[in-house]
């Protein structure tokens, strides 16, 4: 963040900069609200800002979106929980053995391709409506960015920290517990970290193709009833989960891996 | 990049076999063959509604809203990056409104999309466009504002003018970061597409799918997943295929400090 | 008996092309226990692989090493090793303190005096209040004091130090000559350094053999006599001092450039 970087212009601090941000933001929403009301943009396609608001806290006060939110999350953690607890022993264990690995780069590289939208119609032959559907189509995306980051954290553990371990005898299950999990750490939460958005999108998907609730549902059906602020209500609620989602994300790895936030802050 | 390794039989053996096991299985319980076809039946569907012209139609149409999607995003997206990555008091600005839309998946636009856009080709490369701008513009302002003070000023003493420095320094400079979006973007831009053709059941690999799947046509539905798959991967190929002849001095530095 | 026996060493390497290398000749030397001794080899001779294999972490191609009269196959458990890469050997999820003890954990030893033990080495290498501290927060020669304190906890009999100062600057370097120095003294171990730096070698060692090019192999052996404790002034101010760099600097330049 420091010398690194092309300017042109004057240099501008950190809460100028903030400001400015502020400020900029402030005025798109300022010409949001009068040109709809001015008309200049279709009201009925673009409701004014205040509306959106008004009936976003209509809708969070009488539990509707909350209700709404809650239930994609179920799926989607469920999901995303399984995931993470299948795909990542399987990507430290494809670190590790290279015979595991090679046995299972086809069928990885086979259905890695397939984009993970198209999977929800296999799930709703299997499925149906039901969450399993949701969950199912959530795990299978999430599977490639937790495996291959795993994967990859493992193997790219510099050999001097095995030396290291080696030199101070330990023995091999010992390491696998004291070194290789706590250096491919980080990769690992890259990959749980990337595949949060995936999880969002995708449970977001299969609520709009194959579900009667969800806060995708919701939105979807909004557009449909023409509903509008109600729909735009619906996505404002979606970028807070999402971005409350990361919040949490981050907290929950700066508590449980405390180390590991000061070192990348330092390597940027 | 795995082409340099001996040819993987245990790896296709392995892959081989579930494909024998899905066969067997499938063949052995006519109601597992409801929702998993053999992989021998899948097959032959493929084949004959690529004969039969169909599904060939429904690839064109998705092909086309991709390339038209993803191209159109990928120079807004390096053109608004540069810009902004370039200029500081315009990021300042715009950073905030980024940092707020980006965690909103942006499937969710679907909805407005229709409402603005109607059902259409438009809409669908309209949402197209959206997604796959950000992952390029992210990294188009990262990969320029990274860009060392040095390499600048080289420039600026050898007498570059502006525009001299863009294309000679800066796209260069940053090509490497701007490159890895544009590979991120393309799966996306393939997600967008597919996904909203299921959703507004228009022609196209993704409405394709969905419909089979509705008639419940397993075989079918199948076959166009695998379809769409082929399509991927063809992509990804002729992405990697740019990307080592463009990147080959990148590739090269990277290669040499991982030793 | 001495405490490290080196018999006829050698260690050859196969290449991706498939031709062999081979980057230990045929070393063969023994280190007296409470020895400090050093070799010193141009760059690239394969002091990193000689000590490497000393250290049981790689199978020599022939020849034995005998640690206290028995044959090693594999890390032997009263030595060892300090890498060059100090950055890259530190574990970046434990603190000072957790990485210094990480050698008495290995062992199985979770007491309150072993905690005590990393705690008074953290201090004798002059680290005391960073116990808490994480290593991406340290200098450079911080973390190699860290790295260290870690191997002496460990209470080994036998260090090998690769290039440990090398990464460091000038001024840092002498400073941690002198603690390494200070902490041989107290914990009368045995030392086994390597280095390139001819002047660095003669001011800690008792002992210097120089190696050769690739293949490396013994070609001098030198006795270094001055008096301890040794001083960064007044010994490298000896004449003698002056000679015995000349001395091994034309040895080592003598061995042709490539």
């Amino acid at each position: 963040m420091e010398q690194c970087h092309v300017r042109a212009g004057v240099a501008i601090s950190m809460r100028e900069s903030k400001l400015n941000g502020l400020l900029f933001l402030l005025g798109v929403l300022l010409a949001w609200e009068l040109a709809t009301r001015a008309e200049l943009v279709n009201p009925l396609v673009v409701p004014p800002l205040s509306r959106i608001l008004v009936i976003f806290s209509d809708l969070l006060g009488s539990g509707q979106i909350p209700m709404q939110i809650l239930v994609s999350m179920k799926r989607a953690l469920v999901g995303y929980l399984l995931a993470a607890l299948v795909f990542i022993p399987l990507g430290i264990l494809m670190g590790l053995y290279d015979r595991l690995y090679r046995s299972l780069e086809v069928v990885v590289e086979m259905l890695r391709p397939i984009p993970p939208p198209v999977v929800i119609p296999v799930a709703l032959l299997f499925f149906g409506l039901e969450d399993t559907m949701k969950i199912f189509v959530i795990f299978f995306s999430c599977a490639w960015p937790i495996l291959l980051n795993a994967l990859d954290g493992v193997r790219h553990i510099d050999r001097v920290l095995l030396h290291t371990a080696q030199t101070f005898g330990l023995a091999r299950g010992k390491i696998l517990w004291q070194v290789i999990l706590p250096a491919s750490s980080p990769q690992i939460i890259t990959g749980l970290r990337v595949s949060l958005p995936i999880m969002l999108i995708l449970v977001v998907i299969s609520e709009m193709v194959g579900s009667t609730d969800g806060i995708g549902y919701f939105i979807l059906d909004s557009q449909r009833r023409f509903k509008v602020a109600q729909m735009y209500a619906g996505m404002l609620a979606l970028a807070i989960l999402g971005y409350g989602l990361n919040l949490l994300f981050n907290w929950l790895c700066n508590l449980l891996l405390p180390w590991q936030a000061g070192m990348t802050r330092r390597t940027e | 990049m795995n082409g340099s390794r001996d040819f993987n039989r245990r790896g296709w053996l392995l892959f081989a076999v579930l494909l024998l096991l899905w066969e067997i299985g499938s063949r052995s319980s006519p109601k597992l063959q409801l929702y998993l076809p053999p992989v021998s039946q899948i097959l032959i569907t493929l084949g004959d509604l690529l004969r039969a012209g169909e599904i060939v139609k429904h690839l064109a149409t998705t092909l086309a809203r991709f390339v038209e999607g993803y191209i159109f995003s990928a120079a807004l997206a390096v053109t608004l990056g540069v810009l902004l990555g370039y200029f500081r008091f315009a990021h300042s600005l715009v950073e905030i409104v980024i940092e707020f839309l980006r965690p909103m998946p942006s499937v969710a636009i679907i909805p407005v999309a229709v409402l603005m856009l109607g059902i259409g080709d438009a809409m669908i490369v309209a949402v197209t466009i959206y997604a796959s701008t950000w992952p390029v513009l992210i990294n188009t302002i990262d990969g320029v504002r990274r860009i060392e003070r040095t390499l600048i000023d080289t420039g600026r003493t050898f007498g570059l003018s502006g525009r001299q420095t863009l294309w000679r320094v800066i796209l260069p400079a940053a090509s490497p970061t701007i490159v890895t979006g544009l590979r991120v973007s393309l799966s996306i831009a393939l997600i967008l597409v597919t996904t909203a053709e299921m959703v507004i059941g228009s022609r196209g690999l993704g409405f394709f799918i969905l419909d089979q799947e509705r008639s419940m046509n397993g075989a079918a539905m199948y076959a166009g997943i695998v379809l769409v798959a082929l399509l991927g991967y063809a992509l990804n190929r002729i992405f990697l295929m740019f990307e080592s002849r463009a990147m080959r001095w990148s590739n090269a530095m990277s290669a040499r400090e991982s030793l | 008996m001495p405490i490290l026996e080196v018999q006829g060493l050698s260690k050859s390497y196969r290449q991706m092309g498939g031709d062999t290398t081979l980057a230990i000749g045929n070393i063969t030397c023994a280190v007296e226990a409470g020895e400090f001794v050093s070799f010193v080899g141009p760059s690239g001779c394969g002091k990193t692989t000689l000590l490497m294999s000393i250290a049981g972490l790689l199978a020599p191609s022939s020849g034995r090493i005998l640690v206290k009269g028995r044959e090693i196959s594999g890390p032997p458990p009263n030595l060892v090793l300090v890498f060059q890469e100090f950055n890259k050997s530190l574990f970046a999820w434990r603190s000072v303190l957790g990485n210094v003890r990480f050698g008495l954990q290995a062992r199985g030893n979770r007491s309150r005096e072993a905690e005590a033990r990393a705690r008074s080495l953290i201090e004798l290498v002059g680290l005391k209040g960073f116990e808490k501290a994480y290593p991406w927060e340290l200098s450079g020669g911080m973390q190699q004091r860290v790295a260290i304190a870690r191997a002496l906890a460990y209470g080994p009999e036998v260090l090998l130090m690769d290039e440990p100062f090398g990464s460091l600057d000038a001024l840092t370097r002498l400073e941690l000559e002198d603690t390494l120095l200070r902490l041989w003294a107290e914990l009368r171990t045995t030392i086994l350094f390597i280095t390139h730096d001819i002047e660095e070698a003669i001011y800690l060692s008792d002992r210097i053999w120089v190696l050769s090019r690739r293949p490396a192999e013994i070609v001098e052996e030198l006795r270094i006599d001055f008096a301890r404790p040794r001083d960064q002034v007044t010994t490298r101010a000896e004449a003698r001092f002056m000679e015995l760099r000349n001395d091994i600097y034309q040895r080592i330049s003598g061995e042709g450039g490539r």
